[in-house]
């Protein structure tokens, strides 16, 4: 790791205050992307801003159909959440296949969809549940956050603060893990919002990232059941091929994930 | 450079280190506790594990600064004096160990395991939250009925609190 200077910020603002005086700062959370990346040089920031000990980032509330979490939250307290299991158990259980336990004990959501890692979990969830990304400077739209492998809307030193995901009528994600990493070779989350819209969304399957799938969307609107995905086809075209699975593997994983999430989600 | 105040195994100490340096390493190489190993170095293995204020981390991926006003125990905390942990002790008596090298992330997300779930740990559970920390030598088959051991022998120790 190149040398950096780490500074923990005690609010909000001064996390803001400190980002800005560094010549390339980077807010830093559970660390679990960052230190890694910063280890093989592949990222060397100034300063780093630790946010993850700031009282008004951390904590879970769910009020009437909304569960709100804020950015600091660990993924092992997501997982563990009375409230988050009986509003969204599959956010629960999402949370719950996040790396291995001593990851989840340090990882936090706003770190995760900062970061936008084409494989990561979060990201499925907010774009699948249409929640929103509220920032220290504005509210942003699941459908605005995303903008390719690592890339969001966020703007340099713009730190994300909680995010609201509204309760949905039924929800399940099944993922098929890389079994060293943890992250999803693919994963899928299937959502039917309480108006009777239905979005599913893949992680871990697309070169441009998070993704929404228009054809288990059409076959789910028309029949909510895992069966209605037989007859789908997933263009592979796009896809992400590496050494662990080529485009056509991940197209039909895509399927087979989105309906082992249609049946989690009942 | 900044100095980091923290508790290791319910000592407090005081260090100096750049701003760079892994919890791992302030341990291992500020602290010369070297039972917290450093394997893969990439958060997967789990040679490094830890507890933070009662939570297994991997030390190899928090900086020294992020534990400052912490509460850290290493392996080297758990016994008492020439008395093992009972975690330590089912290890040596189910043979679950062979080089050693996981051994002690693997006690540290054990002890962490069987804390976190108490009395309802069966062996699917143990083999699943077990999956951030690898062993080359022995197959698992030992660690996790260690592991089942003593929950057990925890159990029975708490009761007798």
């Amino acid at each position: 790791m190149y040398e950096t200077n780490y500074h923990r910020a005690s609010s909000i603002d001064d996390a803001v205050a400190q980002f800005a005086k560094g010549t390339d700062s980077k807010f830093l959370s559970g660390g679990q992307t960052l230190l890694p990346v910063m280890k093989q040089r592949l990222a060397a920031p100034s300063d780093v801003i630790d946010v993850a000990k700031i009282k008004d980032m951390i904590g879970i509330d769910v009020s009437g159909d909304t569960v709100t979490i804020k950015a600091a939250t660990t993924h092992y307290d997501v997982a563990q959440s009375d409230a988050v299991q009986k509003a969204i158990p599959a956010l629960a259980n999402l949370a719950s296949m996040i790396g291995d336990p001593a990851v989840r004990h340090r990882g936090t959501i706003g770190g995760s969809l900062a970061n936008n890692d084409p494989a990561a979990d979060y990201p499925a969830a907010v774009l699948a549940l249409g929640a929103v990304v509220k920032t220290n400077k504005r509210s942003i739209a699941a459908e605005d956050f995303f903008k390719g492998l690592f890339s969001t809307a966020l703007e340099d030193g713009e730190i994300i603060t909680q995010v609201s995901f509204p309760v949905p009528a039924k929800a399940g994600y099944a993922k098929f893990p890389n079994p060293a990493s943890r992250f999803a070779l693919t994963g899928v989350f299937v959502a039917k919002t309480k108006s009777g819209d239905v979005r599913v969304v893949a992680t871990g399957a697309s070169q441009s990232g998070v993704m929404r799938v228009a054809p288990i969307e059409q076959a789910l609107k028309a029949n909510w059941a895992a069966s209605a995905l037989d007859a789908v086809t997933i263009p592979a075209s796009g896809l992400l091929a590496d050494i662990h699975g080529s485009a056509d593997y991940r197209a039909n994983l895509v399927k087979v994930m989105g309906q082992r999430a249609v049946t989690a989600a009942g | 450079m900044s100095t980091v105040k923290l508790t290791v195994n319910g000592k407090a100490v005081s260090v100096d280190v750049e701003d760079r340096t892994l919890l791992v390493h302030l341990l291992r190489e500020n602290l010369n506790l070297t039972g917290t190993h450093v394997g893969c170095d990439t958060s997967q293995c789990g040679a490094c594990v830890v507890h933070v204020d009662g939570r297994a981390v991997k030390s190899c991926t928090m900086l020294a600064g992020q534990a400052a006003g912490s509460n850290v125990t290493t392996i080297e905390g758990l016994a008492k004096g020439d008395e093992l942990h009972p975690m330590q002790a089912a290890f040596r008596d189910n043979h679950g160990l062979q080089c050693g090298y996981c051994t002690p992330g693997m006690i540290m997300s054990a002890v962490d395991i069987v804390h976190r779930h108490g009395g309802k740990l069966d062996e699917e559970t143990v083999r699943h939250e077990l999956e951030g920390n690898i062993c080359r030598c022995t197959g698992y088959h030992n660690i996790v009925k260690a592991v089942l051991d003593a929950a057990g022998r925890m159990k029975v120790a708490q009761a007798a609190e």
